[in-house]
């Protein structure tokens, strides 16, 4: 095992460079080390004007987001042992601005959720006091992937046609619709059908699938956007068919 | 100081997307090539319909069809196209079950019967024609 | 420089920010609410929290029951008055959620399923799979993309409260991406901002939890209450200070010590069961079992590890299938962090920080004793969790007194005048002050090696044991740190997205948490649930059945005054764990 690895980290410093840079750093090697424990002695004891996001360190917040040798990881998950011999290249996600050195600008894909509707519609609401609305072990089962997303993006970066259509709705948004959709407790999958089944919506995924290969829950993004275009195309022809029943 | 930059306003950087983003990576170049499957079975489509014109068109044209079809080359190149096809039906009822996702009751119908049922399908559909061309 | 103004101001977007935007919103959908975080909602360390929220819920169960567990949880410290309106609300506010899509974990016959956790006597912690943090946090941020009066100001970090006429009025941000300060004017101001368990080195705690929230209310006047009390989690990680769940305790683990034996049963918790018998054992309270094996380390019975001594964690016996069905989470985390598969192999752990039951001094409605200014969550204390918090206690409190934290606030603000413009004359000063004072500054001295030191020596002075020495040495220390700080230098001088600043901020917030801990520490010369001192080691009911309260003082040491707990019908007993007890 090397004593030292060394990390070329992307920078980009908006008030004085009109272009990104890399610098190049040399950090201890340690087998328990994680990239974002690199990183953080970077900032310590190296250079303290990096900036790059994280948090819990755990692999559950969604923070910490990069582009490590090209492939977009949770820093705080991924050992240093990993990508030996190094250099390893550290870059912000792909597919969003970059404000400052491996921090992108996440707020398209906060206007996105948005407008998927991500909370339970219901035509009725019960009274809290009547207790909760049951739901059995499988029928949570039915949405309990898609609800394990931790908002990370790190299948936006890697879907390519969100980079090539930016308008693209994208994948996390998606799942977290049909985690609402597939729910037994909503009734509002007729309400985000709108948004979603726009050219920029379901339609836009041509199931590259990479989406599904980078996510570190095991989301099944990919997955959730086929899904959706089944059930998308046979309500449309349902509702076409046969008489508009009220839900 | 970076001349450009004005005070809190900041110019966030946006990466150009190059021609051949595709051949960066193994995965995204198979995509493509998958993608381009698509031409092959738009050819088969139409040289059904040519096949048929020519049907229509009476029996020198049919025959002569036939003859244009025999010739080596062509069927050296419909052996491809018919590879290429394979591969886009195969690629294609492998997704099934991403898609395709059915419970009876409360339990989930493993993917593998997905799959099968497709496959099922595929030869069932292929028996019948195979019926209808070879022995009728 | 621009300034906005709404009704109702939210320092913080964890599950009790989230949860008293809503509550804002529903009381009174007229008024404005902004919900300011220095992170993404989502990042909040509410999504860290596995095991659970309880909420009395089964027939067999009682609200006394849960009230009287918490209040000998809590040593006695507990405000009466507010575990009876806490464990009265529970269920409510835990259904409420359930209501906007929180998946909590079923029975078969569709109820909401509850299991044991440790020190409580029934069944009643709600949870979701071991990721109930997770889901409770996702459940309520997507909820509140529904209310339009909402407006969200992600990363944006408060430095300063804007208080006058002895109200108070708003705060000052600094967006991070653009370094832009800003005024954000409101009539009611929450903070819900979390704990500060960062002014410890070894913590389950995120890198944001830094204490902004206790530092901003302690500068404005207001007292911090019962700091002292620091809850060591029993089951972290060694090296990475990972939590592991206190459900893998209730679902059947065991803490074995290095010769296999259950070390627990010599520390007055109880005799070994094979399953897991309630307020038992490893079912008893944290404070306990942390003391247990500081005790076992000393005595040499602890494992040896290359991160110091561990003992370990044994759900070997539970099988696969239970383990990926109760506790996935924990498997993930053991295969990921230590490269150890539980269902084969005995975890590693240790006690680590995770929890300040201490905090912003609050009553039962959220208020502070600054009119205008609330707080919910970790970062006050009601006190609902006296010195020692049981665990799923705290996810319920954020739904609870975030909720009525933000019911009080919107009452308040709808009878309050615009905020006046006196204001902006303080919002430019403190603009001024972070430019000159921090942005621009070029001293010798460096954030990290600086935060370093504090943590160390808040390890060494004021760890799960004290002594009047080692605290008094811990607060020299600190003060020390606090004077170089003065005299800090950033590499960054950069106004875009500049994290080494929020690193100096933070650890500026850091060092006030720091001293008040310390000094509440000093003050309390009693042992009381996580408060533990060597040299007073019992517990002193005439004299300490009181709450500490840390306020700022001139010449920067706090001043600690103490303020009597509020008993209604339990009067103070002995915590008795592992033996059967009668009913309260």
């Amino acid at each position: 095992m090397p004593e030292t690895v060394t990390l070329e980290v992307f920078r980009y410093r908006p008030e004085e460079e009109s272009e990104p840079t890399f610098d190049s750093f040399e950090v201890p090697y340690h087998a328990e080390w994680m990239i974002l424990d690199a990183l953080n002695y970077i900032k310590d004891d190296l250079d303290g004007s990096l900036s790059y996001r994280w948090a819990c360190r755990m692999g559950v917040c969604g923070s910490c987001g990069m582009l490590a040798n090209g492939r977009p990881v949770l820093t705080c998950t991924t050992y240093l042992e990993s990508l030996l011999p190094g250099p390893i290249r550290i870059e912000p996600l792909e597919g969003f601005p970059v404000i400052r050195d491996l921090v992108g600008d996440i707020g398209d894909f906060m206007g996105k959720l948005a407008a998927v509707k991500p909370w339970l519609i219901r035509d009725e609401e019960k009274p809290v006091e009547e207790g909760e609305y049951l739901q059995t072990p499988s029928q949570l089962d039915d949405y309990k992937q898609y609800s394990m997303c931790i908002n990370c993006m790190l299948c936006y970066s890697a879907c390519p046609i969100y980079r090539l259509e930016p308008d693209f709705i994208g994948p996390a948004a998606i799942a977290l619709a049909q985690r609402y959709n597939l729910d037994s407790r909503d009734q509002g999958a007729e309400e985000r059908m709108d948004i979603l089944s726009q050219h920029d919506g379901i339609w836009g995924c041509t199931l590259v699938g990479e989406c599904t290969e980078v996510c570190p829950k095991g989301v099944d993004p990919a997955g959730a956007i086929q899904r959706y275009k089944v059930s998308a195309t046979v309500d449309y022809f349902k509702s076409l068919l046969m008489p508009r029943r009220s839900l | 100081m970076n001349p450009q930059y004005r005070a809190y306003h900041p110019r966030w950087y946006r990466k150009s997307v190059p021609i051949f983003w595709w051949l960066r990576k193994r995965s995204y170049a198979a995509f493509i090539a998958r993608e381009l499957t698509s031409v092959f079975v738009a050819y088969s489509a139409i040289m059904l319909v040519v096949l048929v014109l020519a049907m229509d068109r009476g029996e020198a044209a049919y025959v002569g069809m036939m003859d244009w079809l025999a010739t080596p080359i062509v069927v050296a190149a419909h052996i491809l196209v018919l590879l290429v096809v394979l591969f886009h039906t195969i690629t294609w009822l492998n997704l099934a079950p991403m898609a395709i996702v059915v419970k009876l009751g409360d339990r989930k119908l493993p993917a593998s019967a997905v799959l099968m049922g497709h496959y099922g399908a595929w030869a069932v559909c292929t028996a019948i024609v195979a019926w209808l061309l070879i022995w009728r | 420089m621009d300034s906005v103004t709404h009704d109702v101001l939210l320092v913080g977007g964890g599950g009790a920010g989230l949860r008293a935007a809503i509550a804002v919103a529903e009381t009174n959908p007229g008024l404005s609410v902004a919900v300011v975080s220095k992170v993404y909602p989502m990042r909040s360390h509410t999504g860290a929290a596995e095991g659970g929220a309880a909420g009395v819920v089964r027939a067999e169960d009682s609200l006394d029951a849960h009230a009287y567990d918490t209040i000998s949880g809590g040593d006695w410290l507990c405000d009466q008055d507010a575990v009876e309106a806490f464990v009265e609300e529970a269920p409510k506010e835990l259904t409420q959620l359930e209501h906007w899509g929180c998946p909590w974990s079923r029975q078969p016959d569709g109820h909401v399923a509850t299991r044991s956790f440790g020190g409580m006597k029934i069944e009643r912690t709600w949870y979701a799979a071991d990721k109930t943090g997770f889901h409770m946090l996702h459940a309520l941020f997507q909820t509140t993309l529904r209310y339009p009066p909402i407006t969200r100001y992600d990363e944006f970090f408060v430095t300063r409260l804007l208080v006058d006429d002895g109200r108070c009025q708003g705060v000052v941000a600094i967006e991070l991406a653009s370094g832009r300060v800003q005024a954000l004017f409101a009539k009611a101001v929450i903070i819900c901002s979390g704990g500060g368990g960062k002014v410890f080195p070894f913590t389950t705690n995120a890198n944001i939890k830094t204490g902004d929230g206790m530092a901003l209310a302690y500068r404005a006047g207001v007292p911090l209450k019962d700091m002292e009390f620091v809850q060591y989690h029993p089951t972290g990680l060694p090296f990475t200070g990972i939590l592991i769940t206190e459900a893998a305790r209730a679902e059947g683990g065991w803490l074995l010590n290095k010769d296999g034996y259950r070390y627990l049963q010599d520390y007055d918790l109880g005799t070994p069961e094979p399953k897991p018998v309630k307020r038992s054992m490893e079912l008893g309270p944290r404070d306990r079992l942390s003391q247990a094996f500081v005790k076992e380390s000393q005595a040499g019975r602890a494992v040896s590890s290359p991160y110091g001594d561990v003992v370990h964690l044994d759900i070997r016996h539970l099988g696969e299938a239970e383990i990926d069905k109760k506790l996935p989470f924990v498997r993930e985390l053991c295969l990921k962090y230590q490269k150890v598969d539980p269902v084969h192999d005995m975890i590693p752990v240790r006690p680590v920080v995770h929890y300040m039951m201490g905090g912003i001094d609050t009553d039962i409605r959220g208020s502070t004793a600054l009119d205008g200014l609330y707080a919910a969550g970790e970062v006050a204390c009601v006190n609902i969790n006296g010195a020692n918090r049981l665990g799923s206690n705290s996810l319920t409190e954020l739904l609870v007194f975030g909720a009525r934290a933000g019911q009080s606030a919107a009452q308040f603000a709808a009878s309050q005048p615009t905020p006046s413009a006196a204001l902006m004359a303080q919002a430019q000063d403190e603009e001024r002050r972070l430019k000159l004072d921090l942005l621009d500054a070029s001293g010798p001295e460096r954030v990290a090696p600086l935060r370093k030191e504090m943590q160390a020596a808040m390890e060494a002075g004021a760890g799960i044991y004290r002594t009047e020495a080692g605290l008094t040495e811990a607060v020299e220390t600190v003060k020390g740190v606090q004077e170089r700080f003065q005299r800090i230098g950033l590499y960054d001088h950069s106004r875009t997205f500049n994290t080494e600043l929020v690193s100096a901020l933070e650890l500026s917030n850091l060092l006030d948490v720091a001293s008040t801990v310390l000094e509440s520490a000093r003050a309390r010369t009693e042992s009381r649930g996580a408060h533990q001192r060597t040299d007073y080691p019992d517990r002193n009911d005439d004299e300490f059945l009181a709450h500490s309260l840390a306020y700022r003082s001139e010449d920067g040491v706090p001043r600690v005054e103490f303020k009597p707990v509020t008993v209604t019908k339990w009067p103070p007993g002995e915590r008795v764990y592992g033996k059967q007890t009668s009913d309260a």
